[in-house]
């Protein structure tokens, strides 16, 4: 009869524990199904240059990082400052993808902040941020030379995951 | 004035019809049903617990949007749900894959619903053998009968 009380305590705890584990994770970082697949090809205009085009094309041979953002993200411009100093290291080439944006507003963001990214593209409509599953801005893509995408950040990217997680695992994939 | 008035009436009348207009599909409205009956069944990542129909979130809109553009292109349901779970991944569906890892989603619960079969059987075995027929003594019935008189 003891034996059969000690089941339900056994229960419990692994309900705790399933507790424990399942509500310290944020569930708005949903697993990425393009990790390891080859990046979305796409071909934008420049910010800059609205006649000059940026495609994901040119960067084959490349690891770069692609980084989704806009100036009615508010979480972008808490990243941003970050972004302006890790371009500075030159560990990785950042590239940009202004969507459902303004140009105006996206030049003025970047003469005013400073300007991390070696291109910026131009996706007025998002329909790329929709190939590459964007759901909470900013998102990042670590891509190889291959094309393939190894690693993505939803959400800004802090500190920690730019010298724990982005910049180990560029310096391997330049190797 | 009252001319007026009712003319300022008639004006004030207009403006939610208007408005309806507005919010009106100038889809097909067979195209319209369909995507309100697929994405009656698609999560919306930006608010996790609202469909992709029911959400106002800007994702939503512009998905919503890319299934009308896709419906019309003569894609099939299926065609366009492997579109969103190649971006999104499975998360999106509110009713998932059966694949081996959800085996355990799908079949736990039935799992768990034979094992305590099996242990109620069990105990209302071992308790069956535990209750011993003792039939009354003629004192004990007598003595019964008159605690259920009293």
């Amino acid at each position: 009869m003891n034996r059969l009380l000690l089941i339900p305590l056994g229960l419990f705890i692994v309900l705790v524990l399933f507790l424990l584990v399942g509500l310290r994770r944020d569930p708005h970082e949903v697993p990425s199904p393009l990790i390891n697949k080859p990046a979305p090809e796409f071909q934008l205009p420049q910010l800059q240059k609205p006649n000059a085009t940026f495609s994901a094309k040119e960067m084959h041979g490349k690891v770069w990082l692609l980084n989704f953002w806009g100036t009615w993200c508010v979480a972008c411009r808490e990243e941003h400052p970050l972004l302006v100093q890790f371009a500075k290291t030159g560990v990785v080439p950042i590239y940009g993808v202004d969507y459902k944006d303004e140009r105006g507003a996206a030049l003025q963001w970047l003469n005013e902040f400073g300007n991390p990214y070696t291109q910026t593209a131009f996706d007025v409509d998002g329909r790329v941020s929709i190939d590459y599953g964007v759901y909470g801005a900013p998102e990042s893509y670590l891509i190889d030379r291959n094309g393939v995408i190894r690693f993505k950040q939803i959400g800004p990217i802090t500190e920690d995951v730019w010298q724990n997680k982005i910049l180990p695992l560029a310096k391997q994939l330049n190797q | 004035m009252k001319r007026a008035l009712i003319l300022f009436l008639f004006l004030i009348s207009l403006g939610p019809l208007a408005l309806a207009k507005d919010a009106q599909p100038v889809e097909d409205p067979q195209i319209e049903q369909r995507m309100q009956a697929l994405t009656q069944q698609l999560r919306c990542l930006v608010c996790q617990n609202e469909t992709l129909a029911d959400s106002r979130a800007d994702l939503a809109e512009d998905l919503r949007r890319e299934i009308r553009g896709q419906m019309r292109a003569g894609k099939s349901d299926q065609e366009i749900i492997a579109f969103l779970t190649q971006r999104y991944g499975n998360f999106v569906l509110y009713k998932p894959p059966v694949q081996p890892t959800t085996y355990l989603l799908w079949f736990g619960p039935f799992v768990l619903l034979l094992a305590g079969t099996l242990l109620l059987y069990r105990y209302l075995r071992r308790r069956r053998e535990l209750i011993q027929d003792q039939p009354l003594t003629a004192a004990e019935r007598k003595q019964a009968e008159e605690l259920l008189r009293q």
